[in-house]
């Protein structure tokens, strides 16, 4: 599996804050250090600006990260951006909390520059979203996505939770069918997982049910179907035209830079990830020195197992030979036209079993 | 008078903890034969696992001497595995010392000897340790052993091993009444050997007891059951250090190394003779050790295989009571069945493999000898289920035992359950005294070789005791229960049981492997079953979710690893038919088993 060429830079922008932390949550973010914002701010923009006087190629797509990009200044953002280069028609994406959405913050949002806004709906239901440890109300986000709506970004897009240990067939059919009122252009659908290290993880009360998380999969998918939505990715659901370029590139291999605290960037077979506490990062870059904390190259294998666990993920699939027979164990779970192979229902739902039974074919 | 007269030669009977290797050390420093600064607690035991549990495996013997007399103090087998040794060392004495717990009162394996020792016609000399503590009930204790053994009450001394307190009262009393070994000097030498280990730089070293003529250092000495001649090396005394002599006499008790390569070659009850001058009759009692329960062991690490046969070999070199020989099983892999003299043997043998070999092991459940008769008077004999004939079947035989339990009357009831659940069938019940009885069963091993002395441990706080011996074979309505996966039959879990347990059987082990066994892409059942009658289902649902819900450039790194972790797993999967199944799981399932 090689990666595949892509025209201009792909960038994550990492923004380490957030009003609460859910406990489900595994990133990189903290709630105690907004001080932090104006200086970690200053810093994005001084390694952005040791990036571009190295030559890194404009940006084809920008993703604002987090965290809780929507908690930094809309003209943070904009300066954040001013100090990169960017493609005509680059993609910028930023993730927001509804609490932040109001008409004047979507506004300067856009006149910032971003063009497609991703809003942190989770659930609509209050069960749900108390078993998430989520301390939102679900009539303000349903009102905050509205205004997304209706703000006249280029596209947007909603990220919901199904699974959480409170959530019925019934209360995720709700919350998808209150957000499809909407007409998304766009919908992320996370199964909920338990991270480790997180305060989901020490409570078994509230871990998922594997098999009901399943048939909520199953569910959502013909669900969006029928909606004009499809899948593009196991997670991933949108009408033409309206994916996230940014994460496709990733899925399909594409090199990628990541700037801000614990961001990631992979060139070839080197990946390499900065500090992860914001002072830290802060520090390092105002003294001149590279936030780098760490740095691998991968070797053939490796490669080839991680380009493979990302395009198989996709609804394009991987190239496949029509003339080479498919493992017998996965006969049931993937789908081969055209010179490719790509996951069925079943198939994305077990995509970890295929991704390791391919890599023993494809990556020795 | 002859030296012979000035001679004592005697064991110590007595039940775990109830202060054996005390006295021992007692009577080492009260002789002399240990200064007290070089004493160290049970002197005797040399094995960790023997110091640790508290049991002596080898026994030991030392020479003391006490007002002008000799008295030889033989150390015997403390496990009911080793009954054999134990005939074998009573063999080489006049008389035993009784040691009971004066506040526990006579325990069932201490009986059981005792009435090997009166068998023999042994002097027993009847002491109750621990006078001293608060607990002791000395009246009670001293009325249950003249009711047990018809030993006059007041004829029993009273010592504390741990103060010294009465000991050389004992010793006197063992001078006074064990008799002097008898034994003609100019007879053709007869000598029995009740002990024999491996030291890995002088060979074999056997103890024996000269009982007629001469062994001499220098002479050649033949075996007379193994059927091969020697040279001998180095005969000697242990007082307790280890000294040689020129020659052991009747009465006498020694140690002989004669370049022996093989435990094996110097088992318990051997007779030794002279070759110029050789004994026309062997001594009785000898009898070849036979393995009663049986057991896969195999390396976890497959790659251990070969130092396990290594250790095997070794450790053979050491103890010839012990069997194997290689055996596969689809679950477990390349391994050995092995056989043992019982259960506490097993388990002795496998704590040495890790200890002192460092290696890691599993066991399968343990197995006894069934004799399955298939017709035309054709008999094979069943260690292993996998062998258990499938066609024509006429009947089965089982090994039985005669169980003994000396119980508190307050824990009748349970163990009469315990006996009852485990097919046995009561024999005898006889109150010792108001407070204690003796429970005798005839119960079929296999039910006793898992878990029941854990059983009757827990059941009766700790108080009761057992004893047992083999009591021949019975006919049975024996099955083989097969346990399988996708129809599948793992080997590592088919078992010969008793047809009223089948159902019980599969379904626990059914239950259990479901809880096991990973979820594969497909359902998979798992049966228990009798030919070809299933018993027992359960199934384990198809897989229906494992997946990231997020792949993002973030965390890609470590979900990487995390695949190539569970690709890692899967290669240290065994396959049994489409199922892969960890060998932990396989390994747990066998570990709750036993």
């Amino acid at each position: 599996m090689g990666h595949q060429a892509v025209e201009g830079t792909a960038v994550y922008i990492h923004v380490p804050f957030c009003s609460i932390r859910c406990d489900y949550c595994a990133f990189a973010t903290w709630t105690d250090r907004d001080s932090l914002m104006g200086a970690y701010v200053a810093a994005l923009r001084e390694e952005i600006a040791t990036a571009v006087d190295s030559a890194m190629e404009p940006a084809s797509s920008v993703f604002f990260g987090g965290g809780t990009p929507s908690r930094l200044a809309p003209e943070a953002i904009q300066s954040v951006l001013g100090s990169l280069g960017l493609r005509e028609g680059a993609e910028v994406t930023m993730e927001a909390n509804p609490e932040d959405v109001n008409q004047a913050s979507l506004a300067r949002w856009r006149e910032a520059g971003v063009t497609r806004l991703s809003i942190g709906v989770q659930s609509l239901d209050p069960t749900v979203l108390a078993s998430l440890g989520r301390h939102q109300d679900a009539a303000q986000s349903l009102e905050a996505a509205w205004a997304v709506a209706g703000a006249g970004f280029d596209t947007w897009s909603a990220d919901l939770v199904f699974g959480a240990r409170a959530e019925t067939m019934q209360s995720w059919e709700t919350t998808l069918g209150t957000i499809l009122e909407l007409d998304p252009p766009h919908l992320s659908c996370y199964s909920l997982m338990v991270e480790p290290g997180t305060p989901l993880q020490a409570d078994l009360a509230r871990h998922p049910d594997n098999d009901l998380q399943a048939e909520l999969y199953e569910a959502t998918e013909e669900i969006l179907a029928g909606s004009g939505l499809s899948w593009y990715e196991v997670s991933n659901w949108a009408i033409p035209d309206a994916h996230c370029r940014h994460n496709l590139s990733f899925w399909k291999g594409g090199d990628y830079r990541g700037f801000g605290c614990a961001a990631h960037s992979r060139a070839g077979e080197r990946r390499w990830w900065n500090l992860r506490t914001p002072e830290r990062y802060i520090e390092a870059v105002s003294q001149g020195r590279d936030p780098m904390a760490a740095e691998e190259f991968l070797d053939p294998t490796q490669r080839c197992l991680e380009a493979l666990m990302g395009a198989i993920r996709t609804r394009e699939g991987i190239p496949w030979d029509p003339g080479r027979p498919v493992p017998a164990r996965l006969s049931e779970l993937v789908v081969q036209e055209a010179g490719r192979l790509h996951l069925n229902l079943g198939g994305r739902l077990l995509a970890n079993e295929v991704t390791e039974e391919l890599s023993g074919a494809l990556c020795g | 008078m002859p030296v012979t007269q000035r001679m004592r030669n005697f064991s110590i009977i007595a039940h775990i903890d109830h202060g054996k290797s005390t006295l021992s050390d007692r009577i080492l420093e009260l002789t002399g034969a240990v200064a007290q600064r070089e004493m160290r607690e049970q002197y005797l035991d040399s094995m960790d696992i023997e110091r640790e549990r508290g049991i002596t495996i080898k026994a030991q013997n030392v020479r003391v001497t006490w007002k002008g007399h000799i008295l030889h103090l033989i150390d015997t087998p403390g496990h009911v595995d080793f009954g054999y040794e134990v005939s074998r060392s009573l063999a080489a004495c006049e008389g035993v010392v009784l040691l009971v717990d004066a506040s526990q009162g006579i325990e069932a394996q201490t009986l059981a000897n005792c009435y090997l020792a009166l068998e023999n016609d042994l002097e027993i000399v009847a002491v109750m340790n621990k006078v001293d503590l608060p607990a002791a009930d000395p009246q009670r204790v001293a009325t249950e052993i003249e009711k047990v053994l018809g030993i006059d009450a007041s004829s029993i001394l009273s010592i504390s091993a741990k103060t010294g307190q009465g000991v050389a009262e004992l010793l006197d009393a063992i001078v006074e009444r064990i008799p002097p070994p008898k034994g003609d000097a100019s007879a053709p030498l007869r000598a029995l050997i009740f002990d024999s280990y491996y030291d890995q730089y002088r060979g074999v070293i056997s103890s024996l007891r000269v009982m007629d003529g001469e062994l001499s250092s220098g002479s050649r000495v033949r075996f007379m059951q193994a059927g091969v001649s020697h040279d001998v090396e180095e005969i000697g005394v242990r007082t307790p250090v280890p000294t040689a002599v020129a020659k052991l006499g009747p009465g006498e008790v020694g140690y002989l190394i004669a370049g022996i390569k093989n435990v094996g070659e110097a088992r318990s009850g051997e007779t030794v003779t002279g070759s110029d001058r050789p004994a026309t009759t062997p001594l009785s009692g000898y009898r070849d050790p036979k393995p009663m329960v049986f057991c896969g062991l195999y390396p976890i690490d497959g790659d251990e295989y070969s130092d396990l046969r290594e250790s095997l070999e070794k450790l053979r070199l050491n103890d010839a009571s012990f069997t194997y020989e290689p055996e596969t099983s689809g679950a477990l892999g390349f391994g050995f069945r092995c056989g043992f003299l019982g259960l506490l043997h097993m388990e002795i043998v496998r704590e040495r493999l890790e200890r002192e070999f460092g290696l890691s092991l599993i066991a399968t459940a343990p197995s006894v000898c069934y004799l399955a008769h298939v017709g035309d008077g054709e008999v094979i004999s069943v260690d292993n289920p996998s062998v258990f004939p499938t066609g024509r079947l006429e009947q089965v035989e089982e090994p039985y035992l005669s169980v003994s339990v000396l119980t508190p009357s307050e824990y009748t009831g349970a163990v009469m359950d315990l006996c009852q659940s485990r097919r046995g069938e009561m024999t005898k019940m006889e109150y010792l005294s108001p407070e204690r009885l003796e429970l005798a069963y005839r119960i079929p091993l296999a039910e006793v070789v898992i878990d029941f002395f854990d059983q009757l441990k827990s059941r009766t706080k700790g108080y009761a005791s057992l004893d047992y011996e083999p009591a021949g074979y019975e006919v049975s309505d024996l099955v083989k229960v097969d346990i399988l996966l996708n129809n599948v039959a793992v080997d590592a879990f088919s078992m010969i049981v008793h047809r009223s347990k089948s159902y019980e059987y599969g379904r626990r082990m059914t239950e259990r492997l479901r809880e096991l066994i990973p979820r594969q892409l497909f359902d998979v059942p798992i049966q228990a079953a009798i030919g070809g009658r299933v018993v027992a289902r359960e199934t384990v649902k198809a897989k229906r979710k494992d997946v990231l819900a997020k792949c993002y450039g973030g965390d890609v790194s470590r979900k990487r690893k995390l695949l190539e972790r569970q690709k890692e797993g899967k290669k240290r999967m065994k396959a049994i038919g489409r199922v892969e199944v960890p060998q932990e799981a396989f390994i747990s399932a066998l570990r709750l088993e036993s």
